[in-house]
């Protein structure tokens, strides 16, 4: 896998194009292409997107709900878990793009949830277009949460019952057994999770393209759409991998932060 | 790029190299070439046109295969597939239909073959006009695509719904606030229909600049690029006016509401159902638009004749000719890499003889390049409107044919979305456009 990110890297530093004479000989332009995209206004605007899409609809979205599913399915009947985990599954089966076509539907303008609310006499927004990052955060809550259902699930079922049930002799509660026993013996679970989603998030492309093909203007626009608009809509290559190397500079940040804070076996 | 280029190489002398150890005496001399354009559910003139030529150059040119390949996607889409076709010897494409203002973009990346010399030896050269001629032209002089045609644009109207709102017909706007006025009367008459439309944002493509911003932009007293000294111009007031007229459109809700302008598939509703339904009072739209509502055509309505006005766009407060309209056409050129450049010229040149290209103008509505076409009675009577919209060709504007011209076209785009979503002040987005124009083209390249 390291050639194509030697190869993105390398081409950041070039003013390669897909037409013009930049298509036929492309050159070395050193930092360039960062340094326009620092001065680029719609930059900031992107990286604030990322992180938010990233943090809303990962890091707490998915994966607060992915636990609170997890240790719900863990009180619940056979049948009561079967029907929930199909459901929650159901998304995470679906191709993306068929997911994300779902998804459009649902909440275009009269779509699904909008036919839904006229149903019981609400007036709904045009969700894509007035609250386009409410939109896919919700869709890629949707689509990712069964990732880390599951996980929590596998994680919670190691968890030995004697010490949940010494917490409980020892006199704590729901809330306090959760947060002093449960969630620090899966830590390394949770560190691993948020990773995995993180960057599954981070790189999410298909999903906000079909809903709003990063618009109305950049109002959606994330950092993997403004890369892929520029590499191949404005055709310009080197100023497309630019972006794209920024991203996974952010994506390892993200990865050494969880790695130093939640590394399993380390007291905290 | 390069890399891709050597992998590909590569890849074609080992195929070779196996070709040869197979020693087959019987050596492959079948040739193919591939022909490569777009096609959309409203855009199939060429494919049965390609379909046509195709059985008739192979019973002409025994041993020739002519593959088709129709690439389904929108303008934009298709470009970069193209462009990403080219990349590799092995994906070139041996005849193309390219855009003419991403003709000499792709002649500097070396796409394009030169086609003097083929040129020279085809009579039918002649017959094309001279600013058809331009359009295929590089620095270098030399030619490298032939156009299908060519296209002007102007005002499409609904007289039934501007007759509802009081309007005098024939309407003939003299100004940027004369359209405006007409809208408002539209707007207070029928407050649920459309009152006027200039295509704007990003989804639209090419489109918000030559059905829009570029019409308001070329009847102002600025322009878009000084040609004298081939610099690009920042900073102008026209720039900021043009995205103005945008804003108040929008803003006023005079235009289709942002969320449905910003669907790129709004062209569509806008032939299939507003126009026909009387849903809309007006348009800037091409030359091209009776194609859709005439007999066989995607929104078959032959009461068009009678319910559709044409008029010319005005300049801003009526100066200069008094009238604006932007050409521009689409070409087809033959590869640079093609294996089999004489039968790709051959093939380029059956499908624009004289015949083809007369059903291509007919079928496609478009303005003929070819004088043997466009003195052709059945060319001048197969739309009502034909004569009006050759007659813009008088004050009509070509885009700057630079090399840097697609990638400023797409920043005007983004300009005009930010502009018509609220997001920006024209002044902001002009400003923001000024940058963006520096950073393609150069501080060196730019004038106030």
């Amino acid at each position: 896998m390291a050639g194509p990110v030697i190869w993105s890297v390398t081409i950041s530093f070039t003013n390669t194009a897909l037409t013009g004479r930049n298509a036929k000989d492309p050159s070395w332009v050193g930092f360039e292409n960062y340094t326009r995209l620092l001065q680029d206004p719609g930059f900031p605007v992107s990286v604030w997107l990322t992180v938010v899409f990233v943090v809303a609809s990962a890091v707490i979205g998915q994966n607060v709900l992915g636990l609170v599913i997890a240790l719900l399915l863990g009180r619940v009947g056979r049948a009561t878990h079967a029907i929930v985990t199909t459901i929650v599954v159901g998304a995470w089966v679906l191709p993306e793009i068929v997911a994300a076509f779902a998804a459009y539907a649902y909440f275009a303008d009269d779509g699904t949830l909008n036919q839904l609310l006229a149903g019981i006499g609400i007036d709904g927004a045009n969700w894509l277009y007035e609250f386009p990052m409410l939109a896919v955060i919700l869709a890629n809550v949707w689509r990712g949460t069964a990732f880390s259902m599951m996980v929590y699930e596998a994680a919670l079922n190691d968890v030995p019952p004697e010490i949940t049930e010494a917490a409980v002799i020892d006199g704590a509660g729901g809330l306090k057994r959760l947060i002093w026993v449960t969630i620090p013996m899966i830590r390394g679970s949770i560190a691993t999770n948020l990773m995995l989603i993180t960057l599954q998030t981070l790189a999410v492309f298909t999903l906000i393209w079909v809903m709003t093909k990063g618009g109305p203007g950049i109002s959606s626009t994330t950092l993997p759409i403004l890369a892929y608009q520029e590499a191949f809509k404005f055709q310009e290559i080197g100023y497309g991998s630019a972006i794209a190397v920024v991203m996974i500079l952010i994506g390892a940040v993200f990865s050494v932060l969880y790695l130093r804070t939640l590394r399993p076996g380390r007291d905290a | 790029m390069r890399f891709s280029r050597v992998l590909a190489g590569v890849a074609t002398v080992s195929a070779a190299a196996l070709a040869f150890a197979g020693c087959s005496p019987a050596a492959d001399d079948s040739q193919t070439i591939t022909v490569v354009y777009q096609k959309t559910d409203g855009f199939v003139a060429l494919d049965e046109l390609f379909q046509k030529v195709k059985p008739e150059f192979e019973a002409a040119n025994p041993g020739v295969t002519v593959e088709l390949e129709p690439i389904v996607a929108d303008e934009g889409d298709y470009a970069t597939k193209l462009a990403l076709m080219q990349q590799s010897a092995e994906t070139a494409p041996d005849v193309f239909y390219e855009d003419t203002f991403r003709v000499r973009s792709d002649i500097d990346a070396g796409y394009l073959l030169n086609l003097d010399d083929h040129l020279a030896e085809w009579e039918d050269w002649e017959q094309f006009n001279d600013g058809a001629k331009e359009a295929g032209r590089a620095d270098d002089g030399s030619v490298y695509a032939v156009p299908l045609g060519t296209d002007t644009r102007g005002i499409w109207y609904s007289k039934s719904v501007l007759e509802a709102a009081g309007v005098a017909l024939p309407w003939e706007p003299k100004s940027w606030e004369e359209i405006l006025e007409t809208a408002r009367a539209v707007k207070a008459a029928s407050p649920d229909k459309v009152a006027f439309n200039v295509y704007s944002g990003k989804p639209a493509g090419e489109g918000s600049v030559m059905q829009g911003f570029g019409m308001l932009m070329y009847g102002t007293d600025d322009t878009l690029y000084d040609a004298d000294e081939q610099k690009w111009v920042t900073g102008s007031e026209g720039f900021v006016d043009s995205l103005a007229f945008i804003e108040t459109l929008y803003g006023e809700g005079l235009a289709p509401a942002p969320d449905v302008a910003l669907d790129g598939s709004m062209w569509q509703k806008l032939f299939g159902e507003w126009f026909p339904g009387g849903q809309i009072a007006g348009t800037i739209e091409g030359s091209w638009s009776p194609s859709f509502w005439k007999q066989g055509g995607s929104y078959e309505w032959p009461e068009y004749v009678d319910d559709i006005g044409v008029a010319a766009f005005p300049t801003q407060n009526g100066q200069g000719d008094g009238a604006v309209s932007l050409s521009g056409g689409w070409t087809l050129a033959v590869g640079a890499q093609s294996e089999h450049p004489d039968e790709s010229f051959d093939f380029l040149a059956m499908a624009l003889d004289r015949e083809n290209a007369l059903e291509y103008n007919i079928a496609n509505s478009q303005i003929a390049v070819r004088a043997d076409v466009a003195e052709d009675p059945a060319y001048l009577e197969a739309n009502p409107f034909i004569g009006f919209f050759t007659d813009l060709v008088s004050v009509t504007h070509f885009r700057p044919a630079t090399a840097d011209y697609p990638q400023i076209s797409a920043e005007i785009q983004a300009a005009t979305e930010a502009v018509m979503t609220g997001q920006m002040s024209p002044e902001e987005a002009a400003a923001a456009y000024d940058e963006a124009v520096i950073g393609i083209v150069g501080d060196e390249n730019v004038t106030q």
